[in-house]
This record gives C-alpha cells, sequence and structure tokens, in this order.
C-alpha cells in the first residue's frame, strides 16, 4: 500500500455544544479520488474548510506529504499543495475568465510586490493560463466576464482555478452541484482526466459521479465517519443504507 | 485588447487643455479660475489616493482627512522651525525647501497611514469605517491641542517652500507645479493599478475568500496599498499647505473624510480618472450652489443622490456612455 499523500487523524471541530467533526480520520493516496459523502448537515463542508485552515480545529493532524499542516495558514498551505473548489461558486465576478486563471497562476509564481509591469501584458501568464482554460473547454469563453457565465461554466472555472494552483490534493465541494446531465458527463471526464496528476477529496451528493470516479468512499453522518471502504464495500454496508442511501432514491 | 487610438487621442487633447488652461482663463479675464483648476488639481490628488483603497481595494476609510492633515503640517511645522531658527525636538533643522518638506509629507503619512492600517486592516466592513473614522479624530483633537503649532487657530506659513528659482505664490506657477505632479502620480497609479499588486487588490475586492484560498495572505497586500493611499493624500496635503499658505486641523476633520468619498463618489468609485472628474465637479458645485443660497449642502446632496441612483457609476460613467453613443 502506498503512503497516503493527506492523512487526517482525529480531527475534531465543536462550534459550542455541536460537534461538528467528531474525530475525523481520512486519507488520500496519490493518484486516489477519495469520496466523501453524507446527508446535508453531515460536516463534509466543515470538514475542507478545517483541511485548508478556513476554519481552525480543535485537535487532530492534518498531514501533506508527512508533514503537519494544521497549523499553517490558509496560504501556506495552498503552497504546499492544497486547493479546494466551493459549493457555491466563489470566483472573481468582474474578473474575465482568463483573468481568474491568470491570477492564480500568478499567485503560485511568488509574492505580488510588482508594481510597475502591466500583468495583462505578460503573454508567458496569459498563454499558461490559456492552457488550463483549453483543458476545462472553456477556451472560447476566455474574454467573457465571469459574472456573465452560466452556473455550469462557473462550476468549470472553479475548477479550472483550482488546477492552475497545481495543486497536490484537491479539496472538491460539489463540483457536479447544479449541473445538468451532459455538464455532469463533461466534468467527471474532466476531473477523471486529471487524476493521474492530482488526488482529491471529493465531496458529493451526485451517485452516480461518486461511483463513477472514486477509488474509495467514505460516508460522514453527524461529523463521524461510519464507514470507509471501496464504492461495492459502501453499497453493500448495512449501516450506510439505514443511514444514508436508504433514505430513498432523491439524495439531495 | 489594445486601448483604442482616439482614448489616447482625447488625453492628449485634455493634457493639452490643462496646459492651455492659465491663459485661456486670463483670455477670459478670470484668472482667478487658474485657482480653482489648483485646488481640484490637488483634491484630485487626494479623491485618487482614496480611490484607490476604497475603489480598487474595497477598503472604505473614512479618515484619509487625516493623511491630508499630516501632509500639510509637516509642511507647516517644518516652516515655523524653519522661521524660527529652531530644530524641532531640539535635532532635526526647519525646512522651507519643497523638495524637502514634500517628499518627508510623504514619508510621514506614509508611516502614519502604516501604523493606523496596521490596527484597522485587522476589522472589516463596518468596523473598519469606524475606526479609521476614530484614528483620524484622534488626530484632529490633538492638532486641535497643539497650542505650539497654533491649535484650533491652524499654523500661516508666511512664504510658500521654494523650489529653485520658481515663485510658488504666483498662481501659474502653482498651477503648473501641481498640474505636472497631478499628472505624474495619476501615471504611477495607472501602472499600480495594471500591475500584480493591483491585480491582487482588485481580486481582494471582488472576494478576498478566493483570494485566500488561492493562497494569498490578504494584509500584507491591503496594508501595502493602505500604506500607498495615505501617502498620496500627505502629497496633496502638502501640497495645499503651500497653495493655501496655512494649515489647520480642519484639514484632517471628518467632514473632510466625507468630502473626499463624495468626490471619489461623484466621479465613479474604482476608476482611474473619476476622482479628478469627482474633484472638480465638487468644487464647482460648491462655488455655483453657495453663491446662491448658504444652505449649498442641501443641493449638492441632491445631486449627489440622482447621479448614485441613476449615472451606475458616477460622472465617469456618464461621460463614457455618452461619448460612446457619439462615435
Amino acid at each position: 500500500m502506498t503512503r497516503p499523500i493527506l492523512n487526517v487523524t482525529d480531527l475534531a471541530k465543536r462550534f459550542g455544544g455541536l460537534v461538528a467533526t467528531d474525530n475525523v480520520s481520512i486519507d488520500v493516496r496519490p493518484g486516489e479520488i477519495h469520496a466523501l459523502i453524507g446527508p446535508n448537515g453531515a460536516g463534509k463542508t466543515t470538514l475542507i474548510s478545517q483541511l485548508l485552515g478556513e476554519l481552525p480545529h480543535d485537535a487532530g493532524r492534518i498531514e501533506l506529504e508527512g508533514r503537519e499542516i494544521g497549523k499553517l495558514s490558509t496560504a501556506r498551505r495552498v503552497h504546499l499543495g492544497l486547493a479546494r473548489t466551493f459549493q457555491v461558486t466563489c470566483l472573481l465576478p468582474d474578473y474575465t475568465v482568463l483573468d481568474n486563471v491568470a491570477i492564480a497562476i500568478q499567485l503560485r509564481q511568488g509574492h505580488s510586490f510588482r508594481f510597475w509591469g502591466n500583468v495583462r501584458k505578460d503573454s508567458a501568464l496569459r498563454e499558461k493560463a490559456r492552457g488550463f482554460l483549453r483543458d476545462a473547454g472553456l477556451e472560447d469563453r476566455a474574454e467573457v466576464v465571469t459574472a456573465n457565465l452560466s452556473h455550469g461554466e462557473q462550476k468549470q472555472l472553479e475548477l479550472a482555478v483550482a488546477l492552475a494552483t497545481e495543486p497536490r490534493v484537491l479539496l472538491l465541494d460539489e463540483p457536479m452541484a447544479g449541473l445538468g446531465h451532459v455538464e455532469s458527463e463533461q466534468m467527471i471526464a474532466m476531473l477523471r482526466g486529471c487524476k493521474q496528476r492530482v488526488s482529491m477529496i471529493l465531496v458529493e451528493h451526485d451517485m452516480d459521479a461518486v461511483f463513477a470516479l472514486a477509488d474509495r468512499v467514505s460516508v460522514l453522518v453527524y461529523g463521524r465517519i461510519i464507514a470507509t471502504g471501496t464504492v461495492e464495500e459502501i453499497r453493500e454496508n448495512a449501516e450506510v443504507r439505514t443511514a444514508y442511501l436508504g433514505e430513498g432514491e432523491d439524495l439531495c | 485588447m489594445r486601448t483604442p487610438i482616439t482614448t489616447y487621442l482625447s488625453l492628449a487633447v485634455l493634457l493639452v487643455l490643462l496646459v492651455a488652461l492659465p491663459t485661456l482663463a486670463d483670455l477670459a479675464n478670470y484668472p482667478a479660475f487658474t485657482s480653482v483648476a489648483t485646488r481640484v488639481l490637488i483634491y484630485g490628488i487626494a479623491a485618487a489616493s482614496l480611490n484607490f483603497v476604497l475603489g480598487f481595494g474595497g477598503m472604505v476609510s473614512f479618515g484619509h482627512a487625516a493623511f491630508f492633515g499630516i501632509g500639510g503640517y509637516v509642511v507647516g511645522i517644518l516652516y515655523q522651525h524653519y522661521s524660527l531658527g529652531e530644530p524641532l525636538f531640539g535635532v532635526f533643522p526647519g525646512s522651507n525647501q519643497l523638495l524637502v518638506t514634500v517628499p518627508l509629507a510623504v514619508l510621514v503619512s506614509g508611516a502614519m497611514a502604516a501604523l493606523i492600517g496596521a490596527l484597522s486592516l485587522r476589522t472589516g466592513g463596518v468596523q473598519f469605517i469606524m475606526i479609521t473614522l476614530a484614528f483620524a479624530q484622534m488626530l484632529f483633537f490633538l492638532f486641535v491641542s497643539l497650542k505650539t503649532y497654533g491649535g484650533d487657530d491652524g499654523l500661516i506659513i508666511r512664504r510658500a517652500n521654494e523650489l529653485g528659482d520658481l515663485n510658488l505664490r504666483d498662481r501659474q506657477t502653482m498651477y503648473y507645479l501641481c498640474l505636472t505632479i497631478a499628472v505624474s502620480f495619476l501615471f504611477l497609479l495607472w501602472r499600480i493599478v495594471n500591475s500584480r499588486f493591483g491585480n491582487v487588490l482588485i481580486g481582494l475586492r471582488q472576494s478576498e475568500r478566493r483570494m485566500a484560498a488561492l493562497g494569498l495572505s490578504a494584509y500584507r497586500y491591503k496594508l501595502a496599498a493602505f500604506v500607498i493611499s495615505g501617502m498620496g493624500c500627505g502629497l496633496a496635503g502638502a501640497l495645499m499647505a503651500n497653495f493655501l499658505r496655512y494649515v489647520s486641523p480642519d484639514m484632517m476633520h471628518w467632514t473632510k473624510s466625507g468630502e473626499l468619498m463624495v468626490m471619489v463618489i461623484l466621479g465613479g468609485v474604482g476608476t482611474l480618472f473619476g476622482p479628478f472628474i469627482g474633484a472638480g465637479a465638487f468644487i464647482m458645485l460648491e462655488s455655483l450652489l453657495a453663491a446662491w443660497t448658504e444652505n449649498w449642502q442641501l443641493g449638492l446632496g441632491f445631486i449627489l443622490l440622482l447621479l448614485v441612483l441613476y449615472t451606475n457609476g458616477g460622472l465617469q460613467a456618464l461621460f463614457s456612455r455618452l461619448f460612446r453613443r457619439d462615435a
């Protein structure tokens, strides 16, 4: 078994009396997609926010490539190779699609205390950004202001921006949410395509997507992981079926 | 996306008009207009500085008059020590040399902005507005109580600073000095806004959360922007002190912060030329309406209301829409 690239042990978070994350241990191996499923309010997004450091955790360890990153700032963690996408898309609405990707690359390249050169005339940067847009199938939309994109395109751009930071581990928060059937298929294909380059934690309600993409699945209920296993194991797990899958076909 | 040639042309025409303005004012038998234009340029620099953090960076500072006032007081205090021949703090000699006083004014207001910014930028939103306001008011009352430097009455600078052989008391000379500085300042801002730093700053206004997820430590960039902005206001204050040959605590009163903000909103938040247009409109309206009624702020309020409600981006947006219709 290969050593996990991201290893979370006994992570805990409380909001007053509410236990949002209850001694969660989860790991991701290189080149793996580890899906995290669970009913609404189970604490999936809270977990992602803690992994990236947007929200401090109360206890536990987060290790990226063997290095404890739990006390580092979000910025440091991103530089070490973590990235996330947002459930409700979080982009720069007044900027064009290309600008959104270019700024991600810019920040990857080091500090931005450069006051003179025109960043939009930096052809190396622009070209690199175009490359990421090409992979995301958004090349034709490069000069469109982001606020004018369709919901599906914004989701694709979220992914392109996250990939532009060249992460080692990508934390995906419901990348399929609100997508139509065709768009979901595209997204699945795209995620499968970058699997070799980047490992992922995939939070998703769309079971078809989870079963199509995931190497392993963990089920989070009330902040606690009740099962981890391969897709088949999770499908067969009785506890999971009652807690989650058994609630019927309507899983959103 | 190239800047259209018409933009460069209209900028060139504008510059020629600005250079010719004092001559035109004399020809129109209204030489005092040159002084009005000088005031517009100085307030334009201050408003553009405020706009740098407010419009581009999304940090609503309600205390920028503090830096304007500090810039002015640096010139005033240095002049007082120069004329009395007593060194400041017993060490630094005073000065009446523009090339000494203005850079010092910029540095001191930048240092003050670093101090105030370092504390206020730990907050955001309404708290940020209130803290910047509180700092500005503290400085206001500090200078009101500083009797050595005139207290409430302010400081009179008997002679404007010296710059080579130029006579800064001369209306036209002062105008050209301010025009040169304003144009250079605008050029500098233009470069910064389009640089990597500006890119980050404008990104932060749009979504701080997104920028954090991209690995940005926002605080140091916001602080740097705040310091640049404070330095710009200090520069304007130093010029104003030379222009009026007078400084008083009124320069840092909270209503002055409000006026700067009104100029920014009138002209167009987050635009390069907007604050200068806004400063022009504000000063014109002030003198026009004040000649008509002493409650001129009421009229100004209505105009501001209409502009905010209907232009969708201030005078700058209004102009560019009118121009595009012509073309």
